[in-house]
């Protein structure tokens, strides 16, 4: 690069005068077209999923952005989705924070038997893909005795309660530092000031990087379309939790927002029939959950993370 | 890029014309070529193509087609991704001892390292935008637009180094090509800051890269302070093999001469990176295995299988044979001898090809395995993911093999050189 100017006539070089120049040309741009033509033929069945995204979920901006005529125009159009695309009539709720409110959980790990009922109840909350069995919950089965997971097994099967085992299940634990939350680059998860820990399922880019960094589990991607039977599509949902997602975002629990927050109880709680788990408002002096935090020996999963859990284990 | 920072001693209203001219007979001349290259290039087109169309059927039906899970939620693209973020990097080791040690024949050519550069770029974002389960929301991540998680997430951080070394190499490539193409002196006040930049700059994405996996504290295989440095160290192994290797290539297929002594250069940075690299690989192992406990699960699925499930255990033995045997070609002091110039080559690929799986596959995999709660979920690519990740190469090696040959005469030249 230093001998530019040492063999100028090598610069000025103009293009090589061929005889044939504008056939090489034309040889050259019919190449060009070809290979054009088999690019847009090879793409094409990007057509169809051009077809399933409107212009306006395009453009739609970030849900903390939306004006209330926005959020209503969005939340009409997913029902009218919804409508289309499974065939069933739903609400979809805008749930917002109550204030005063800092919800937390807790699991009597002395009474849980590893029925697996709350798994299957967070499954038909919260519309979740039936062929996969998906659920936000995954319960550890563990030899007495220690508290190491690696010991642990998700996969049990036999009756349960087995005498040597204890059942740990484990879900997103709205932590307060939550990892999730800092490595999203779009700001498309992050937490609400009621502490749930919530995904914009229009915002997210797919990217997984918060699945990568939850140090529980807890997030999920919806590799393919969930499928849901019409007549088993909970109706009752909200725009930042249990709606049916789109294809190619990341969810989580969301402690059943669209319950907790109308004042009623998580279903996986109600579904529980050990009584082993305790939903409440830890700012609310007489809860229950208050009480077991005052007088339990709670423990937090992973504590040496930092990741602050708003959800506590006990034993009795 | 280049149009806008030219030397004002001349009218700039003649880069208006002259530009584009420049842009048009690089093409031209990047597209003349013999049957063999002809042949070369139909054949990326071809594979291209097959990876196109693999990732629309990706697309349209969701990333289902692939076999990652919840569980190994990363696979082959972002293990691609990271190598790839090396290979840009790896050509400043052409640039260091060019414009920091004023390596007249490195001089020469060191574009052939900031072309590899703005070719690897190029894959590493057509590798990310393939790793996207919503490729069309990827206007989110423009700042001002979308919403940028700056400076807290780490990826935003990545976007930003990505993009800018692009950008840096592309304005120092274009502008020396320009320069060279108006047959003038380049002014060294309009490139040499911005080379300078660079270096600092390749370290940075690699550094950033490697923060992306280290910072997460719940995957104890990337939480490790080793990382950036490792990364480093083999970006500096694979950088500079496939810059000896395309270097035999021109010196059989081209005219270009002066390229002796740069490969002779890189070859003895290689001896010393690729010690430092398997140095660092065995120091991480001491500490792993010595400790014991739980943090050790993953390095022995690595390594050995978990639970009976092995199979990655093929993959890291391969790679560990081919680093271990190029380490011992690449100290043996006659393997720069023009006889054994086909050894050269081999034991460069033996470190490329090593370095892919360990930085690749090697790494990215043990982190989700076991998964935070401890299971143990396997994952072989799909041929879908194969088809993609074969279509992303292809098209770099497209867009390297047609900068290089639009570089060509810049190169054409005695090796006889000034001052800068
Ligand atoms: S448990 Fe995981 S998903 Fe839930 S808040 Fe914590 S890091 Fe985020
Ligand atoms: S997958 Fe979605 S929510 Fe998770 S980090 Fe990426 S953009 Fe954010």
């Amino acid at each position: 690069m230093t001998t530019i100017n040492e063999r100028p006539e090598a610069g000025n070089r103009e293009l090589p005068i061929v005889e044939n120049f504008s056939r090489r040309a034309a040889v050259k741009g019919g190449f060009a077209t070809l290979g054009a033509a088999a690019f847009v033929a090879a793409i094409s069945p990007l057509r169809h999923a051009a077809q399933n995204t409107s212009a306006a979920e395009f453009l739609q901006k970030h849900y903390t952005e939306l004006s209330d005529e926005q959020k209503a125009d969005v939340i009409a159009r997913l029902e009218a989705e919804t409508k289309k695309n499974y065939g069933a009539e739903v609400t979809i709720g805008d749930d917002r924070p109550i204030p005063g409110t800092k919800f937390v959980y807790a699991i009597n790990l002395s009474v849980c038997n590893g029925n697996g009922k709350c798994v299957e109840a967070c499954h038909k909350e919260n519309n979740h893909d039936r062929a996969t069995h998906q659920s936000y919950i995954r319960i550890v089965e563990m030899p007495k005795g220690t508290l190491d997971m690696e010991q642990g097994s998700t996969t049990y099967t036999g009756v349960v309660p087995k005498d040597d085992k204890f059942y740990l299940p484990v879900q997103c634990q709205q932590c307060d530092e939550p990892p999730c939350v800092d490595v999203c680059p779009v700001k498309a998860t992050w937490k609400e000031e009621d502490g749930i820990v919530v995904v914009d399922y229009n915002w997210c880019i797919g990217c997984r990087y918060c699945e990568a960094a939850c140090p529980y589990h807890a997030r999920r991607f919806n590799w393919k379309k969930p499928e849901v039977p019409a007549d088993q599509v909970n109706p009752d949902q909200s725009y930042l939790s249990n709606r049916i997602r789109p294809v190619g975002v990341v969810e989580k629990c969301t402690y059943c927002l669209h319950r907790t927050r109308r004042g009623r109880l998580p279903a996986c709680l109600e579904a529980c029939p050990t009584g082993a788990r305790v939903f409440g408002n830890i700012l609310d002096e007489d809860s229950n959950i208050r009480w077991i935090l005052d007088n339990k020996r709670v423990y937090i999963l992973k504590e040496e993370l930092g990741t602050k859990p708003a959800f506590f284990y006990y034993f009795d | 890029m280049s149009s806008i920072s030219t030397p004002p001693t001349t009218d700039s209203t003649s880069h208006i014309t002259s530009y584009p001219r420049f842009i048009g007979r690089s093409l031209w001349l990047a597209t003349e070529g013999s049957f063999g290259f002809y042949a070369w290039m139909t054949m990326l087109t071809a594979l291209f193509l097959v990876g196109a169309n693999a990732w629309a059927h990706q697309v349209a039906g969701g990333m289902i087609s692939t076999h990652m899970t919840d569980h190994v939620s990363w696979g082959l693209y972002i293990a691609n991704f990271t190598f790839m973020v090396g290979l840009a990097a790896g050509g400043v080791m052409m640039v260091i001892p060019a414009y920091l040690y004023h390596d007249r024949k490195m001089h020469d050519v060191v574009i052939i390292g900031e072309l590899l550069a703005v070719s690897a770029i190029v894959m590493c974002l057509m590798f990310v935008v393939a790793d996207l389960g919503r490729p069309d929301r990827f206007w989110h991540l423009i700042p001002g637009l979308g919403k940028f998680n700056f400076p807290i997430s780490m990826l935003t951080w990545d976007v930003i180094v990505l993009n800018g070394y692009l950008v840096l190499n592309l304005h120092i490539c274009g502008y020396l090509l320009y320069m060279r193409f108006l047959g003038r002196q380049p002014n060294p006040v309009w490139y040499v800051p911005f080379v300078m930049l660079s270096i600092v700059w390749a370290i940075s994405i690699h550094t950033v890269t490697a923060f992306l996996y280290c910072g997460l504290g719940g995957r104890p295989f990337w939480n490790t302070a080793l990382l950036a440095p490792r990364f480093l160290a083999s970006a500096f192994v694979s950088g500079p093999s496939f810059i000896i290797v395309t270097m035999v290539l021109m010196k059989k297929l081209t005219s270009v001469q002066g390229l002796e002594q740069p490969i002779a250069t890189l070859t003895k940075i290689i001896r010393v990176t690729i010690l430092i690299n398997l140095l660092m690989v065995a120091s991480e192992l001491f500490t792993e295995f010595y400790t014991g406990g739980t943090h050790v699960s993953s390095a022995k699925y690595l390594f050995f299988g978990l639970h009976g499930k092995t199979a990655l255990v093929p993959w890291t033995w391969t790679a560990i044979g081919l680093n271990i045997t190029a380490a011992c070609l690449f100290l043996w002091p006659g393997l720069l001898s023009p006889k054994f110039r086909l050894l050269l080559v081999a034991a460069c690929l033996m470190a490329f090809v090593g370095t892919w799986i360990e930085k690749g596959m090697g790494l990215i995999i043990p982190g989700f395995i076991p998964s935070t709660l401890h299971e143990v979920v396997e994952y072989v690519p799909s041929m879908l993911e194969w088809k993609v990740s074969v279509g992303v190469w292809a098209f770099g090696l497209m867009v390297f093999t047609i900068a290089i040959k639009a570089a060509l005469p810049t190169l054409r030249q005695p090796a006889q050189s000034t001052d800068t």
